[in-house]
């Protein structure tokens, strides 16, 4: 969440809700429906970290509202986190490390392992593929669970060749 | 795995194989593709094959769809053992209840769309206007009316495998086989033919297609794993509830 906003109050100050819709608007269904609370928290720890700095506005009807913005702190930890390249894909995950050993322990068989994860696999993609999603940003995180999905699958294809 | 012939009927299953192989002889050595094959698709039912290449899924496929003789086993259809039946009257069956898609779709190039549309209808018996009349209705619903005089090498893979399709829901057959129907399309024609899948399941018509696009896996009502030629799951697909949002969480973010 730290970043996100920091990149939403790099383009222009803001208060918590303001930052909860701008999130809301720009990623539609792609993003974790913000927390307002976690927002607020957050804001906390980017202020406490001089990363962000607040002013209280007063509302005449309203309690006031503080609006945050970017330090000069901010705008390099921000760019420093634009430049660096994100994680790789995912590989030795949970299901990897349980093919191995389970098999070593007796525990269940690698043919059993390689069949309930591709069920699984499959269930979870019946799933998107049922998703609709009219907002581009969704759509192509939709595409890349998919892709994902299949390669995962290709990959279980190449467990069962090679311990099976 | 393989159970004793018997001239019994079988369940109800629309197609059924008991312990089902294919086996091919070359210089003196034999290979068994399929191994002893045990599966059934219901009247309706959506069953998928995946496997490693390989692991014998298009062999079973064609030996399924008459394009080559089984070595050993039974197959059933609609509670008629075939596989003992001459080529000439398993073509005959096929014709009226079995519909083929292949991945390079098969097209005849030296005919028009529409003529290749009509053939198998009138390879069963329907009057040329009968013939016709299906094949205007198909290609409509497919969005090629416009393409019915032209010939196939003119059109996109999409489009021709649109046609494919068309020709092989022809005679509104009871199974529909396919081969890798999107192995060959881009994402946005898989779409549509998936799109078509959806639709001709919808209709009653049971499909047993070999995929390797978990996309494709994932519609049907079952998915069978192939693997070195035998069964090595075949199971249901039930969907598990992924909310969108946890997509973020699948990269880590």
């Amino acid at each position: 969440m730290r970043q996100p906003l920091l990149a939403l109050l790099a383009k222009e100050p803001a208060h918590g809700y303001e930052l909860k819709l701008a999130l809301e608007q720009t990623f539609g269904v792609a993003y974790p429906s913000p927390n307002i609370g976690q927002i607020y928290v957050t804001l906390k720890r980017l202020e406490q970290d001089g990363l962000v700095q607040s002013q209280d506005v007063e509302q005449t009807t309203r309690p006031n509202k503080k609006v945050y913005e970017l330090t000069a702190a901010g705008r390099e930890a921000l760019r420093t986190w634009v430049e660096e390249p994100s994680e790789g894909p995912r590989v030795r995950d949970e299901f990897f490390i349980k093919l191995i050993l389970a098999p070593m322990a007796g525990l269940a068989g690698r043919m059993e392992l390689i069949n309930s994860q591709r069920r699984h696999y499959l269930g979870i993609m019946r799933n998107l593929a049922g998703l609709s999603a009219s907002d581009t940003p969704a759509r192509l995180l939709i595409e890349g669970a998919v892709l994902h999905l299949q390669a995962d699958l290709d990959w279980l294809e190449r467990c069962q060749e090679e311990l099976v | 795995m393989s159970r004793p012939a018997t001239n019994s009927l079988p369940s109800t299953d629309l197609l059924e194989t008991r312990g089902l192989v294919k086996e091919y002889r070359s210089d003196g050595v034999s290979v068994e593709a399929v191994r002893g094959v045990d599966i059934g698709v219901g009247v309706g039912e959506f069953v998928a094959i995946m496997g490693p290449s390989g692991s014998g899924k298009s062999t079973l496929l064609h030996v399924l769809g008459g394009l080559e003789p089984a070595s050993r086993g039974e197959i059933w259809l609609r509670g008629q053992r075939v596989d003992r039946l001459s080529l000439a009257e398993w073509a005959v069956l096929r014709r009226k209840h079995v519909g083929f898609v292949f991945q390079f779709f098969n097209l005849l190039s030296n005919m028009t769309v529409a003529d290749n549309v009509e053939l198998p209808a009138l390879l069963a018996g329907a009057t040329p206007r009968q013939a016709r009349r299906r094949r205007e209705e198909l290609l409509a619903e497919l969005g090629l009316s416009a393409k019915a005089g032209s010939a196939p090498a003119r059109l996109s893979g999409g489009e021709q495998q649109r046609v494919a399709l068309a020709r092989a829901l022809a005679n509104e057959p009871s199974l529909l086989l396919a081969d890798e129907p999107t192995g060959n399309l881009d994402s946005s024609n898989t779409r549509d033919v998936l799109r078509l899948l959806q639709r001709t399941h919808d209709q009653g018509q049971a499909i047993l297609l070999v995929t390797h696009d978990a996309r494709v896996a994932s519609m049907a009502d079952r998915v069978i794993n192939l693997f070195d030629g035998m069964v090595a799951d075949d199971a249901p697909v039930r969907r598990i509830p992924y909310p969108v949002s946890s997509i973020l969480e699948l990269h880590g973010l």
